[in-house]
């Protein structure tokens, strides 16, 4: 199938048909349909006799509304997408329903559409929706929009009446930003100036429906923006790390350095993996979902985004979003949600509300709260640093929704870099006692022993021996403990691995601290995933040192210091690792100590040295200190 | 990119999101051309193997010809394969018409085996441009613990970011080929030379051109017994797709029923 000519190779349009209750849109679908010659065979045979079977006159629209309930309260419930095509290409349409209270499946609809087709009933005139529907036309980011003034046999086809409209709708679209490429009087129902031009308005000049429809373009493609690849999931089917996701924009060839944000790490892209390709894949551009493995073995997770390293995105605690709110209760000031842009999950609190719009007036006003169905201004906070472009340079990277528990309730954009600022608050602060003067006057390097094994491999007792000898060396030595940590820091913490992995970010960011203030820290925790750990070495950097404990879960079991074993197979503990929750072992730990193979002592002498050497300055001159 | 690149781009990034997000996960097989080419796309987005097990929902009535193809493909891809059979037809509501009533079994069938393994996430082959019902779907379409889709109160879905929690009890539906319409399935299948059950190529003057119970399917009149010669076909033909499925057709409301009480 390699004719140019086909519709798939041309590629379909999608396009959505907005506008107020009762307007006519499913009417215009309907009828373009036919017009088109694009309802199958029997269809208007099948309508006919539904009609008969109800006492009802003949609707185009229900050509479109499928269902049961549409047809009897007469309104369009949810959005359908029906294919249609004319000389020159396909079409989806993406019917919107005007209806107030489906106005997320109006978003639904609209978000997927490259062109817009805006119906008002010409008796009517512009009501509340018709701007609702265009203003979210435009926040959405589509800006190709066409105006139909649908039932002009109800104002005899008057001339007067299509351009008082005309001018209004267009001054309001004008104010919002968007300049619509038409506006076409018709009567979707008759026919008049769909696909055929009518007799009955002689003074109108311009294009019909389906013209305008061929006029409409297909949006550039997003390839010559900045690369942005944001990460979906990394695959370990066999010994590559596989890193995926779908380029939203930008392109990348094997070879080119990427940048992981918001950790900045490094690497290069060593390979497009792929299956049943005909060729290798040397490179690949907007739109594609890749697979890519690296030439470092970086730590690379779901939400993080690649780009290019001199073209990098914002990242950001605080972003000021314009935000469309379709949940049923207002949305208001201390908020918790998540904000989900791109692949990333950003547990967020709404800082401020500080504009609601008005979407009628396009008054800014202060305000408190954004009503259901409303559109405002707000400010939120992350914890986590939101990394993101404003909607206005790369629109793919610039947008997001609002979750609330399983549900997602709103929709925002992000506006221009307004919240660095406060942003920059939040910068660290440098310290004014540098890491060369702590160690110069400790007479040490400090870092983190990371110990990591199953629970009775031996981690806190080598733990404790090391520290002792290292303390009487004069070493500012201190060990981190899994078990004392949920003592106090970390005592509302439970098991599961959302729990554990918080369990291990906290201590990983004390032991930072620590090693920051000139200490060696022995971290020792379990810390069962693999991810968890990358995460704890990602946060202390060059500090972390990875020290696997080895022993095997039957010695593990035999020893039991602590008796949890015995337990955790009475069922009386749950999620206890090893038994019913998984052990991850490091693949390329930066020391291994078999307690299975030698004696505690032996391994406490190997992990000194280890530490002796990751640790000096220069071994005579720490001596001479001690 | 070619429109069909964009497509199985775009289908590749839903089956991403679906493992990424919903585990345990499966993905229906009903030896069909759109369950293959679905299958197909897996191992594209998982660099040659599929990483969840496919379902196939027996009713026990398929043709002869669509479980020898299940028994070659499942071993030739290396597929976890789960066959979940389906209630007797007594046991099905009797106030249903007599193919829909078949066709439920499936349905029931369907329940069962997400409720034995406890799938968090089910990935089904629908497009929206078979049936009108199903042009309502989301990608991603929440159930209710019974199967069950509220078609009146669905979630929004927008930008690609799908509803991928649910409460405890509930799945969701995947729906991957959503927005591919029934030429673009052959045209991939002409592409990436993707096997299907022959039934699909005329014999005789006629051919199936969608299958499914061997006593509630009915064949068209053809010619076309290539895929090219199918393509040719479906650019011409005003017949819709699903005309040989009977329980399309014996009344207007019985396909919402079905598929509001968790049909594919």
């Amino acid at each position: 199938m390699t004719d140019s000519n086909t519709d798939a190779l041309r590629g379909v349009l999608p396009i959505v048909i907005a506008g107020h209750v009762d307007h006519g849109k499913s009417t215009l679908i309907g009828r373009l349909l036919h017009d088109t010659g694009s309802l199958p065979d029997g269809k208007v045979e099948a309508i006919e006799a539904m009609i008969d079977q109800r006492g009802m006159g003949f609707e185009w629209a229900f050509a479109v509304d499928a269902f049961q309930a549409e047809r009897d309260q007469g309104i369009t419930i949810d959005t359908t997408q029906i294919h249609f095509r004319t000389d020159k290409r396909g079409y989806v349409i993406i019917d919107a329903p005007g209806h107030k209270e489906f106005l997320k499946n109006m978003v639904t609809g609209a978000a997927q559409a490259e062109a817009a087709l805006l119906v008002i009933d010409a008796a009517e005139g512009i009501r509340e929706q018709t701007r609702r529907h265009a203003y979210l036309l435009r926040l959405l980011g589509l800006d190709q929009v066409a105006v139909i003034v649908n039932k002009m046999d109800c104002v005899a086809y008057r001339q007067a009446d299509f351009d008082s409209i005309s001018r209004e709708i267009t001054a309001y679209l004008g104010e919002i930003g968007l300049a619509p490429v038409a506006v076409v009087p018709v009567v979707a129902r008759n026919g008049d100036n769909i696909a055929r031009r009518s007799e009955l308005m002689p003074w109108y000049a311009g294009p019909t429906v389906v013209a305008v429809l061929d006029g409409f373009e297909k949006p550039p493609a997003a390839a010559d923006q900045p690369l942005r690849l944001p990460v979906q999931d990394v695959y370990r089917f066999d010994d590559r790390r596989v890193v995926v996701g779908r380029i939203e924009s930008g392109r990348l060839r094997v070879g080119d350095m990427l940048e992981f944000a918001p950790t900045g790490k490094r690497a290069r892209v060593a390979r497009l993996e792929s299956w049943n390709a005909k060729a290798p894949q040397i490179s690949a551009a907007a739109g594609q979902s890749v697979a890519i493995t690296l030439d470092d073995d970086l730590f690379v997770e779901r939400g993080q985004l690649a780009h290019a390293p001199d073209d990098a995105p914002h990242s950001a605690h605080y972003l000021k979003v314009q935000i469309f709110w379709l949940a049923k209760t207002p949305l208001k000031a201390g908020a918790q949600l998540v904000f989900r842009l791109g692949t990333a999950s950003h547990k967020v609190k709404v800082a401020a509300i500080e504009t609601a719009i008005d979407v009628e007036t396009l008054a800014r006003t202060a305000a408190d709260a954004v009503p259901p169905g409303g559109v405002g201004e707000v400010v939120l906070h992350s914890r986590t640093p939101i990394v993101a472009d404003s909607f206005h340079d790369n629109p793919r990277t610039g947008r997001g929704v609002l979750q609330d528990g399983h549900d997602i309730v709103g929709g925002g954009v992000v506006i221009d870099r307004v919240a660095v600022a406060r942003q920059n608050n939040l910068f660290a602060v440098d310290h004014a006692v540098s890491t060369g003067a702590r160690v110069q006057a400790n007479g040490h390097k400090p870092g983190v022993l990371w110990m990591t094994g199953l629970s009775g491999a031996g981690k806190s007792t080598l733990a404790m021996a090391v520290e002792q000898t290292l303390f009487t060396r004069g070493f500012q030595v201190i060990v981190l403990d899994g078990d004392n940590l949920r003592h106090g820091l970390n005592g509302d913490l439970g098991f599961s691995p959302d729990d554990r992995g918080e369990n291990i970010r906290r201590a990983a960011e004390v032991a930072k601290l620590l090693a920051e203030a000139g200490f060696i820290v022995i971290a020792s925790f379990i810390s069962p995933y693999r991810a968890d750990r990358e995460r704890a070495r990602d946060v202390a950097g060059d500090l972390f040192h990875e020290v696997y404990v080895k022993a095997g879960l039957a010695t593990c079991e035999a020893r039991d210091p602590k008796g949890l074993y015995a337990k955790a197979r009475a069922g009386q503990i749950t999620q206890f690792t090893g038994i019913d929750a998984p052990y991850e072992a490091p693949e390329a730990a930066d020391l291994v100590l078999d307690t299975e193979t030698g004696s505690i002592e032996a391994r406490a002498r190997n992990l000194l040295e280890y530490a002796e050497r990751a640790f000096a300055i220069e071994p005579e001159s720490r001596r001479g200190a001690a | 990119m070619t429109p069909l690149d964009q497509l199985e781009s775009q289908s590749i990034y839903i089956l991403r999101e679906a493992y990424s997000r919903l585990s345990p996960l499966a993905m229906l097989w009903s030896l069909g051309k759109d369950s293959n080419v679905m299958a197909w796309l897996a191992r594209k987005a998982f660099l040659g193997r599929v990483p969840f097990p496919l379902v196939h929902v027996d009713t026990g009535r398929k043709f002869p010809e669509m479980y020898a193809f299940r028994e070659r493909y499942a071993a030739e891809w290396g597929i976890d394969l789960i066959v979940q059979d389906c209630p007797p037809i007594e046991s099905i509501d009797p106030s249903l018409p007599p193919a829909a009533r078949a066709a439920a079994r499936k349905s029931a069938g369907l329940k069962t085996v997400i409720k034995a393994h406890g799938f968090a996430g089910v990935i089904a082959g629908i497009r929206r441009d078979e049936e009108a019902v199903r042009a309502k779907e989301r990608v991603f379409s929440p159930r209710g613990e019974d199967s069950s889709w509220d078609f009146t109160d669905q979630p929004p879905e927008f930008w690609d970011h799908y509803n991928t929690e649910t409460p405890p009890g509930a799945h969701i539906r995947v729906h991957p080929l959503l927005h591919w319409t029934e030429v673009d399935i052959w045209r991939y299948i002409a592409r990436e030379d993707i096997p299907v059950v022959d039934l699909y190529f005329a014999r005789d003057g006629r051919r199936y051109r969608s299958l499914g119970d061997q006593d509630i399917t009915h064949p068209i009149p053809s010619d076309a017994a290539t895929v090219d010669a199918i393509i040719a076909e479906l650019e011409t033909t005003r017949v819709a797709e699903r005309s040989g499925r009977a329980m399309d057709h014996e009344a207007e409301v019985v396909f919402e029923r079905l598929r509001k009480d968790g049909y594919m």
